[in-house]
C-alpha cells in the first residue's frame, strides 16, 4: 500500500513513534496509577511514587473478602447482561425495521430516539426515583435495567440502522428467490452479516451499563442492587480514619477487567468488511 | 420447467404510479424472452412481478398453468439472477450453491453431486471454496448463474445479468448464457437495457416503454418491421436516422430529397390514411456509397449528396456523418429514446444523419460524397401517434 505523502524515511518513522508514545502515554498514565496504587500498602500510598515501594495483594484480598463489593460485583455483571442482550435483541428488531421497511412514523420514531439519547440523565433521576418508589422498583435490578435499557436503545439503534444499511438488499431478495422464508433469510443470510454490528453494539451497551453511577447510586439503598461504581463511593478504610483509596484502586482495576475481557472476546468476531464481495460496486 | 403467462398483468404503487400497464406476453416452455426498454420503462418491475418479490396489482401471472399472483417467491420453483449477483458473502461458493438446496431439504450427497455438475458445467470446479470476495467479476456472475441452475427450476430470470461486466467479458459471457440456456432448455426470461443483448440472446424480444408493450418478436422481425417510432429508434445500432418529411403526390419530400416512393409503400400509406407530415426513418446500414454501385443498381434506389462531417472508420466498415439541413424530427417517443441514449443535450445530434458504408469507400473527412440509398427500406412514421404507416408485419 502507496503512504500517503511521501515515502517511509527514518525520520518519519521517528516522528510517528514519538507521536504514539505520546497519545498512549497520555491515555493510560490514569489507568496505571491506579494499577500502582492499588499494589500499595496504606502507609505508602501518599509517597507519589509511580512504582510502589512496597508491594501487597492486601487491597485486593480486603475487597474480595467484603461482602459489599462481591454483592455489588455480581449486581453489576448481572444488570449489565441482561440491560445489553434485551436492548441489543430489541434494537437489532427496530433496526432492521428502521433500515429496510417504509412505515408511517419512521422519522419521527427516529427523531424520538435521538431526543431520548440526548437527554441528560441527570434531570431524569428525580422522576425515576419518584416513579420507582411507587412501583416498587426502587432498589431492584429492574429498577436499573429499565432506565439503561431506555437509555441504550437509542444507541443501539443508531449503530445497527447503519450496519443494515451496508447489507444489501439483494441479498434478501436472493435469499427469498433460493426458497428462504422470511425468518430463514433473516436467519442465514442477514444476521451473519450483520453480526459484527450486533457485536459492537453489544460492546458500547455494556460498556454503559457497566459504567453508569447516576442511576446506579441514586435508584439503589443497598447491597441488594447496589452495583461496583456505586458501591466504590461507598467504600470505606478498616477504620473511620484509614485512607480507602488502596482497597478503591483495586476495587476499579477489579471492574476494569470484565470490560477488556468482553471487547477481547467480542474483538475477534468483528471482521471487517465481512459483506465485501456479496455485490459489485 | 414451464410456460409462463401474463395476463393483462398491471402494477400500480400505493402513491398511483401506474409502473406496469396491462401487460400480455406468452411464453412458451424452454423459450428464451429479453425484456428490453430505457430504464424506467417497467421491465425490471415485470420480472420482480413474475418472481413474486413485488405485487401484481391486476391480471394474471401462470406458471406451468398454475396462477401464481398470491404464492410467495419460494413456492414458485423460479431461480433468479440479480444484476448485482447478490452472492452471500459469508460463504464459500460451495456453500452459495448449494444453499437453495440446503434450503429445500436435499440429502448431502445429492447436494454434493448437484453442486459439482454445475461447476463443472460453468468452470467453477477449482473456486469452490472461494470466497466471493476473492473472485473477480466474470466468476461471481458464473456463481450466481451457477446458484440459479443447481435446483433446476421451472425458469430462470436474469435482471441484467452482464451490465456489471467490462465490455469484452461481457460479450463473452454473452454467448455462455446463450449456450447455457440452450444447454439447460429451460424457460428463461431476461430484462436488459442493452438492445445488442437483446437482439443476440432472445428467441423472442419484448420492447417495453412506460410500463407498455410495444412490440412482441423475433428481433429479425422488430429490426425489420418495427410497429412504431419508439421500437424503430431503440433496436439498431447505430440507431435508426429519422427525417422529418412531407408526403405528396406519391412522393416523400424531405431532406434527403424528392423521394418516389415505391408502389407497395405508397399503397400502405394510403391504407393507413397517412396525414402530410411523417417522419421517415432510414437505417444507417441501408446506406452505400453511390461510388461503389454501377448505374443499374443506383437507379433502384435514391441519392443524396452532402458534406462528410465526421467519418469513422471501424475496420469492417465505414460510418460518414452528415449535417442535414432540415429541423431535427422531434416527439415524445425521440426525445425519450435521446434521453435513454445520453443525447437529448448533445447539440445538433438530432439534426444528423449516419450512414454506414463499405470499407471500401474513397470517403473522406470535409469533402462531398454521394451515398445511395433504397426508399423500399424506408419506413414512415406518424409523429403524432409513432405509428409505422408502413408496418408490412402481422
Amino acid at each position: 500500500m502507496a503512504i500517503i505523502g511521501g515515502t517511509e524515511t527514518t525520520g518519519r518513522k521517528v516522528r510517528w513513534a514519538l507521536l504514539d508514545v505520546v497519545v498512549v502515554v497520555y491515555a493510560l498514565v490514569p489507568v496505571l496509577w491506579i494499577v500502582s496504587l492499588s499494589f500499595k500498602t496504606t502507609d505508602t500510598l501518599t509517597d507519589g511514587n509511580f512504582i510502589p515501594r512496597k508491594w501487597t495483594l492486601d487491597n485486593y484480598r480486603t475487597i474480595f473478602t467484603t461482602t459489599e463489593f462481591v454483592r455489588a460485583l455480581g449486581n453489576s455483571i448481572g444488570i449489565a447482561l441482561i440491560s445489553t442482550a434485551i436492548a441489543v435483541v430489541l434494537g437489532t428488531m427496530a433496526a432492521y425495521a428502521i433500515a429496510r421497511l417504509d412505515f408511517p412514523g419512521k422519522r419521527a420514531l427516529i427523531g424520538v430516539s435521538l431526543l431520548i439519547a440526548m437527554f441528560p440523565q441527570v434531570s431524569l433521576v428525580s422522576p425515576l426515583f419518584e416513579t420507582e418508589r411507587t412501583l416498587g422498583l426502587f432498589n431492584t435490578w429492574p429498577g436499573l435495567i429499565l432506565p439503561y435499557i431506555t437509555f441504550a436503545l437509542p444507541l443501539s439503534i443508531y449503530t445497527l440502522s447503519a450496519f443494515f444499511r451496508e447489507i444489501p438488499w439483494e441479498l434478501e431478495k436472493a435469499a427469498k428467490m433460493d426458497g428462504a422464508t422470511p425468518g430463514q433469510a433473516f436467519r442465514r443470510v442477514i444476521a451473519p452479516l450483520a453480526a459484527p454490528g450486533v457485536f459492537t453494539t453489544a460492546i458500547l451497551v455494556f460498556i454503559f451499563c457497566w459504567n453508569d453511577f447516576v442511576f446506579a447510586i441514586s435508584l439503589t439503598s443497598t447491597s441488594a442492587s447496589r452495583t461496583v461504581p456505586a458501591a466504590l463511593s461507598f467504600f470505606t478504610g478498616s477504620s473511620q480514619f484509614e485512607d480507602p483509596a488502596g482497597s478503591i484502586s483495586a476495587a476499579a482495576v477489579v471492574i476494569t477487567v470484565p470490560i477488556i475481557v468482553f471487547v477481547l472476546f467480542f474483538q475477534r468476531r468483528i471482521v471487517a468488511g465481512l459483506t465485501s464481495g456479496a455485490v459489485k460496486g | 420447467m414451464a410456460d409462463i403467462v401474463l395476463d393483462k398483468v398491471s402494477k400500480r404503487y400505493p402513491d398511483g404510479a401506474l409502473a406496469v400497464s396491462d401487460v400480455d406476453i406468452e411464453i412458451a416452455d424452454g423459450e428464451f424472452i429479453i425484456l428490453v426498454g430505457p430504464s424506467g420503462c417497467g421491465k425490471s418491475t415485470t420480472l420482480n412481478m413474475i418472481a413474486g418479490l413485488e405485487d401484481i396489482t391486476a391480471g394474471e401471472l401462470r406458471i406451468g398453468g398454475a396462477r401464481m399472483n398470491e404464492r410467495a417467491p419460494k413456492d414458485r420453483d423460479i431461480a433468479m439472477v440479480f444484476q448485482s449477483y447478490a452472492l452471500y458473502p459469508h460463504m464459500t461458493v460451495r456453500e452459495n450453491m448449494a444453499f437453495p438446496l440446503r434450503l429445500a431439504k436435499v440429502d448431502n450427497a445429492t447436494v454434493e453431486r448437484k453442486v459439482n455438475e454445475a461447476a463443472k458445467i460453468l468452470d467453477l470446479t477449482q473456486h469452490l471454496d472461494r470466497k466471493p470476495a476473492n473472485l473477480s467479476g466474470g466468476q461471481r456472475q458464473r456463481v450466481a448463474m451457477g446458484r440459479a441452475i443447481v435446483r433446476n427450476p421451472k425458469a430462470f430470470l436474469m435482471d441484467e445479468p452482464l451490465s456489471n461486466l467490462d465490455a469484452k467479458l461481457r460479450v463473452q459471457m454473452r454467448t455462455s448464457v446463450s449456450r447455457l440456456q440452450k444447454q439447460l432448455g429451460t424457460t428463461t426470461v431476461y430484462v436488459t437495457h442493452d438492445q445488442t443483448e437483446a437482439m443476440t440472446l432472445g428467441d423472442r424480444v419484448v420492447v417495453m416503454r412506460g410500463g407498455v408493450v410495444q412490440q412482441i418478436g423475433a428481433p429479425q422481425y422488430l429490426y425489420d418491421h418495427p410497429a412504431n417510432l419508439f421500437v424503430a429508434g431503440f433496436i439498431g445500432s447505430p440507431a435508426m436516422n429519422f427525417v422529418p418529411a412531407t408526403v405528396e403526390e406519391g412522393r416523400l419530400r424531405c431532406a434527403l430529397g424528392d423521394l418516389t416512393l415505391p408502389d407497395a409503400t405508397r399503397r400502405r400509406l394510403e391504407a393507413a390514411d397517412a396525414p402530410r407530415e411523417v417522419i421517415m426513418g432510414v437505417r444507417p446500414e441501408h446506406f452505400e456509397d453511390a461510388a461503389l454501385l454501377d448505374e443499374a443498381a443506383r437507379s433502384r434506389g435514391a441519392l443524396f449528396s452532402g458534406q462528410v462531417d465526421v467519418l469513422e472508420s471501424m475496420g469492417s466498415d465505414k460510418y460518414a456523418y452528415f449535417t442535414l439541413a432540415a429541423e431535427r424530427a422531434s416527439t415524445a417517443e425521440l426525445e425519450e429514446l435521446a434521453a435513454d441514449a445520453g443525447t437529448a443535450d448533445v447539440p445538433s445530434a438530432g439534426s444528423q444523419l449516419i450512414t454506414r458504408i463499405s470499407a471500401a469507400s474513397a470517403a473522406r473527412e470535409g469533402e462531398k460524397l454521394q451515398v445511395w440509398f433504397d426508399v423500399a427500406n424506408a419506413q414512415v412514421f406518424d409523429p403524432a401517434s409513432g405509428r409505422n404507416l408502413t408496418f408490412s408485419g402481422d
